[in-house]
């Protein structure tokens, strides 16, 4: 690891005074990634800003249909959530199977949305629920904030703070795991909500995570697995790796679905 | 046997420390004044060094040197060697490249060490390395076994045109001709067995520390062989004469073969120490460790098995290309001749066998032997070609086997091997009962009902262990005898100290051998201390590698044990006033048969001591050595039964059940013994399904450098082990073992891949059966 | 360099170190606890995992500096009094370690995820519930056991794997 200035900050608004202060700075929110990544010499912040004792930053609350989970909490506590259990269980399901136990105990939403990681959860939920991140500066809409690999719509030192969704009809998130690292291959959370079908797909599309309108389409009209028999997976925009090739992940995509479409109920 | 004797299932003496956080490994070494290396290595998989700019790393703060291979040249650092010398078919030697422990001249693979950089901190060690600016001029590279032999590939070493380092046969191919030639059936097969990363949980490492005043070096080490290790670094690198050179290996986190070679780090930590005048402390990265152990298998075979019109085989043919990386590594020459071609028999009569084997030199890692090396090899071709034979001719894969097995013993093969014990049936017999292999067909109808594939699989295993006797090894080109060594100390108040040749690194050691003990003297275990991985405590010995340290390491304390008992009787004997025939030694006391006279033993021991009263002439004390060279390798063999559901839609296998009968021979403690095959299992399974190491073809590069990309077994990928044993006792050792630490890894493969294709009726599927894999399988 | 304090294993601990040491390099190198080993660089194989604040973390992915205030639990401040843990004692009892290296962090992920689990932990459970834990030796089989013999002994999980 390169050199590196470590600072702890005790509220948003001292994170976002330390990070405008920084040279070239990072915000470190569980770290999961970040760490390993300036480990490996692949990225080398001139300061961090650890954002894990803003207490602000925790928490869930569910209102009605609309939940809010805040940016700093942590895949363990989502997973276990008896709020989130019962609001969206497909979200518990899917934090509970984030990385390994001992990632979930420090690994946070806010942290695993900012990465973009194309092989990350998250995103996909994010997208199929339709969710609204809230930074310390604006609300974006999951559509605009997932730009591509790594990318998001977020300005340099802006920080999450929460995201909020509607609790959906039914849904359900079904992971494909790469053998070897465990991130997601294929996954795909399928939402039935208000504003009918949506389907993230995450770690499959050379771009990160997408939306299968296709699917949404077909699903919209009959919320079924058979509904998707009829659509098809164009594998050209699949990412293709040692471990799966795109005509394999475009055969995941639709058999994940599927899956998670039975799941949903 | 009693409660701490041979045979008795008893928890590990050496467990404490590792559960409480009190093992101690080489990184956890701290020598006063001690700095830290860290190694620059070639980014490029063949080049041309055109100069070495150590100017910017100089600069670094904390870096203390840079040292290059001129340098350790110029200081008279031998070349890395190979311990075996093969003899091509025409009579000619292998043609072996020099290998530098730091690269001069050019580099030949991804990882290849070229400089050290010594510092305070590892972190400043790390930014002096990655400032050395190395004027690399790229050449074309090759990395597969079969492009590299190809005309007009890249030339590796000079001295291997062609890249070849030898064209070896093994068997007589007129006969093996004739019989295909009149063969009623033959199986024929073009078999992979993918090459693999060892990954031993602890890294290796290396401190070396010369002591200018005493013109004396230490080396704590990762080794599986310490004096193997001190040996090849007096004798052929030049790093000190064996008085001024010692070794140890204090607890090493597992080895599985890739341990046992003495790599180009330790010997540049020693003499950089030398060189710098400071204790000099290297710790590999995870990925330094996926670059530069030496890899396995990686071997590309055609077999054809010929049949009679009774389904007899009547002869084996095969055709190896062997991928032995950039550099020859100290057992490399030896894994894909004597210790596979002479397996090729299997388990089976054939009066027929002929071997071809080629090895060849590519732009990758070392690959010398891994857990089982060379056997599941052969093993894999084998029990593969077997079971394809059986779908071929239309008959049960158990029957066509058992038909064939070998049934008499001493039984001569044609490939060397003397098989001197065994009972192949009774092991295919209890495999099948364990795993109800007739009632397969009512599981696979009901997983059929639920949409997934069943299929089962077997597979019937032998191996070689032991690796001895010493002259016959020799007269096959080993550089090194084959035996090992012990020596039992009796203390003056009784309690024991067994000094063995034999490292333990997971194998449990300080438990078994001290329960041989026990169960020679009646002692309890708690009296024995078990000492090894030390050049100054320990004699001579060889290691602990190819499932040897049972049926070698303890049979050299079993003889050591009938010398100390020699001398023993004749010192109570003589204090009873009896005939040293009548004395017997039990629950730690000697006895004069058929009275109450005994003696305890701590006093006989003291008497040894006291020299007051012993007989006459007789030497005071009691210490007795041995160097066991065993008469014959051991033949551990069994069976193993697979059973897998696959997953048609995503090609994910799911183990469903594992049954491994074994047979061992005599068996010192059944748990450890469970403990090895569930851990040769997993990675024979983590053969068949996960494991693949890749190269990319154009830049030669190591895509599988992590754990991110190299699949490692993990808890939910495999099964629970069903473990069971038979036995037929080794007549060429005194305590009649075979020898367990391999077994699991040869035996499981074929197992794994015959289920699978049986599952999915597409016999055309190569290890790793990655989901993709077997998707493609179902699908193409 | 800064000075970092924190509760390791009941003790007020500080040391001095830079701002981008790993909290596993301060507790091997600063205070000598080496039993919390380093198997990889990319955070997957387990060795290194510690508790802090009473949850496994894996400490190769933790700066010592987010670490400083907390409370650290290493493999060497479990067994109380020197009396065993029971997930010490179950890995002794059914032979689950051979090298040994893996182990301090199984035995930290086993005693967190019997924590959390505790009756209801099944085979199925423990081994998915590991999949942040390399080891290459037993081939799990004897882990899994261990752990839930200790499951049992603790408080009643369903029954060792054969």
């Amino acid at each position: 690891m390169y050199k590196t200035n470590y600072h702890r900050a005790s509220s948003v608004e001292e994170a976002a005074s330390l990070i405008a202060g920084a040279d070239d700075g990072k915000l470190l929110a569980g770290g999961q990634t970040l760490i390993p990544t300036m480990k490996q010499r692949l990225a080398a912040p001139s300061d961090v800003v650890d954002l894990r004792h803003i207490a602000d930053l925790k928490g869930i609350s569910v209102a009605g249909s609309q939940v809010t989970i805040g940016a700093g909490t942590t895949h363990a506590d989502v997973a276990n959530s008896a709020e989130i259990r019962s609001a969206c269980p497909a979200l518990a399901d899917l934090a509970s199977h984030i990385g390994d136990p001992h990632v979930r105990n420090m690994g946070t939403i806010g942290g695993s949305i900012a990465n973009n990681d194309p092989a990350a959860d998250y995103p996909a939920a994010m997208v199929a629920l339709g969710a609204t991140i809230h930074t310390n500066s604006r609300e974006i809409s999951a559509d605009d904030f997932f730009v591509g690999m790594f990318e998001t719509a977020l300005n340099d030192g802006e920080i999450i703070t929460a995201v909020s969704f509607n609790a959906p009809e039914k849904a359900a998130y079904q992971k494909f795991p790469n053998p070897a690292s465990r991130y997601a291959m294929t996954g795909v959370f399928v939402a039935k909500g208000a504003g009918g079908v949506r389907v993230g797909v995450t770690g499959a599309g050379s771009d990160g995570v997408f939306r299968a309108t296709d699917m949404e389409a077909a699903l919209g009209a009959n919320f079924s697995g058979g509904a998707l028999d009829a659509t098809s997976v164009d594998s050209s925009g699949m990412l293709s790796d040692l471990h799966g090739s795109s005509d394999y992940r475009a055969n995941l995509v639709k058999v994940m679905a599927r899956r998670a479409v039975e799941a949903a109920g | 046997m009693g409660a701490e004797g041979i045979g008795a299932r008893i928890a590990r003496k050496e467990d404490k420390r590792f559960i409480t956080g009190k093992g101690r490994y080489t990184d956890d070494m701290v020598v006063p004044g001690m700095k830290h290396a860290m190694f620059v290595r070639s980014p490029h998989a063949h080049a041309k060094i055109n100069g070495i700019d150590k100017s910017a790393a100089l600069a670094v703060p904390g870096v203390i040197d840079v040292l290059d291979g001129q340098q350790l040249t110029e200081d008279g650092i031998g070349s890395l060697i190979c311990g075996w010398a093969i003899t091509s078919k025409d009579g000619s030697p292998m043609n072996m490249g020099d290998w530098r422990p730091l690269a001069t001249g050019k580099v030949r693979y991804v990882g290849d060490a070229v400089a050290i950089v010594v510092a305070d901190t590892r972190a400043q060690a790390r930014e002096g390395a990655e400032k050395v600016e190395v004027d690399y001029e790229e050449l074309p590279s090759v990395t597969d076994s079969t492009a590299a032999i190809a005309e007009g590939a890249p030339q590796i070493h000079e001295n291997a045109p062609g890249n070849q380092i030898f064209d070896w046969e093994l068997g007589d191919s007129t006969t093996v001709d004739a019989a295909l030639a009149s063969a009623a059936h033959i199986t024929e097969m073009d078999v992979v067995n993918n090459r693999l990363i060892p990954n031993a949980m602890e890294p290796r490492a290396a401190l070396g520390h010369y002591n200018s005043a005493e013109d004396h070096y230490t080396c704590w080490t990762t080794s599986q062989n310490p004096h193997v290790a001190r040996l090849v670094m007096s004798a052929f690198y030049n790093v000190a004469p064996e008085n001024k050179l010692r070794v140890i290996a204090p607890d090493v986190g597992g080895g599985f073969g890739s341990k046992i070679y003495i790599y180009p780090e330790e010997i540049v930590c020693l003499w950089a120490s030398k060189r710098t005048d400071v204790p000099v402390k290297w710790v590999a990265d995870r990925t330094e460790s996926f670059m530069c152990d030496a890899h396995g298998r990686d071997h590309v075979s055609n077999i054809k098995i010929a049949f009679d019109s009774e389904n007899r085989i009547t002869a084996i043919k095969v055709d190896t290309l062997a991928n032995i990386g950039a550099y020859m590594s100290l057992f490399s020459s030896a894994t894909p001749t004597y210790l596979y071609a002479t397996l090729l028999s299997g388990q089976y009569n054939v009066a027929n066998i002929h071997a071809n084997v080629r090895t060849v030199y590519t732009n990758t890692a070392p690959v010398d032997a891994y857990r089982g090396a060379g056997r599941p090899e052969a093993c894999y071709l084998i029990e593969r070609a077997m079971e394809t034979a059986a779908r071929e001719l239309g008959v049960d894969p158990a029957e066509l086997r058992r038909k064939n097995f070998i049934t008499e013993f001493p039984h001569q093969t044609p490939v060397i091997m003397a098989y001197d014990a065994g009972d192949f049936g009774a092991s295919l017999d209890a495999a099948m009962q364990a795993a109800d292999y007739s009632g397969f067909a009512a599981r696979k109808a009901e997983a059929a009902g639920r949409g997934k594939l069943r299929g089962i699989g077997l597979s019937c295993y032998i191996e070689a262990c032991g690796i001895a006797p010493s002259q016959a090894v020799g007269s096959l080109g080993a550089g090194v005898g084959l035996w090992e060594s012990a020596e039992v100390r009796v203390n003056a108040v009784g309690t024991i100290e067994v000094l063995t040749g034999s490292h333990s690194h997971g194998q449990g050691h300080e438990t078994t051998f001290a329960q041989l003990v026990a169960d020679r003297l009646g002692v309890g275990i708690d009296t024995v201390s078990i000492v090894h991985g030390d050049t100054d405590k320990v004699q001579m010995g060889m290691g602990t590698y190819g499932s040897r340290s049972g049926a070698v390491g303890m049979s050299a304390i079993s003889v050591a044990l009938d010398r100390v008992e020699a001398k023993a009787k004749k010192i109570a004997a003589h204090l009873l006033e009896a005939d040293e025939a009548d004395i017997v030694i039990e629950g730690g006391e000697l006895k004069v048969a058929g009275t109450d006279k005994t003696l305890p033993w701590f006093q006989m021991a003291l008497a040894a001591y006291t020299a007051h009263n012993l007989p006459e002439g007789m030497e005071p004390g009691l210490k007795e050595t041995a160097f066991f060279d065993p008469a014959n390798f051991t033949f551990p063999a069994g069976c193993y039964i697979c059973e897998v559901e696959v997953d048609p839609d995503t090609g994910v296998t799911d183990v469903i059940q594992f049954v491994a009968a074994d047979d061992f021979g005599t068996i010192i403690n059944p748990m450890i013994v469970e403990g090895q095959v569930h851990g040769g299992v997993a990675q024979g399974i983590g053969q068949a399904l996960l494991e693949g190491c890749a190269y990319d073809p154009q830049s030669g590069q190591l895509l599988t450098a992590s754990y991110m990309d190299y699949t490692m077994p993990r808890a939910d990928d495999l099964p629970s082990i069903d473990v069971s044993t038979t036995k037929t006792e080794s007549p060429s050792n005194p305590l009649g073992m075979k020898g367990c630490g391999e077994a699991g890894a040869i035996g499981s493969p074929p197992a794994v891949i015959n289920a699978i294709t049986d599952a999915i009726g597409n016999n055309d599927l190569t290890m790793p059966a990655t989901p993709q894999a077997v998707w493609a399988a179902i699908n193409g | 360099m800064a000075s970092i304090s924190m509760t390791v294993n009941g003790r007020e601990v500080s040391g001095d170190a830079e701002d981008r040491t790993l909290l596993v390099e301060f507790l091997r190198n600063n205070l000598g606890l080496t039993g919390t080993h380093v198997g990889c660089d990319t955070s997957q194989c387990g060795a290194c995992v510690v508790h802090v604040d009473g949850e496994a973390v894996k400490s190769c992915t933790m700066l010592a500096a987010q670490a400083a205030g907390s409370a650290v639990t290493t493999i060497e401040g479990l067994a109380a009094g020197g009396e065993l843990h029971p997930v010490q004692k179950a890995f002794h009892e059914n032979h689950g370690l051979q090298c040994g290296f893996c182990t301090p962090g199984m035995i930290m992920a086993a005693t967190d995820m019997i924590r959390r689990h505790g009756a209801s932990l099944d085979e199925k459970t423990v081994r998915e519930e590991l999949e942040g834990n390399i080891c290459r030796c037993t081939g799990y089989h004897n882990i899994v056991k261990s752990i839930l013999a200790a499951a049992n002994e603790m408080g009643g999980a369903q029954q060792a794997a054969e």
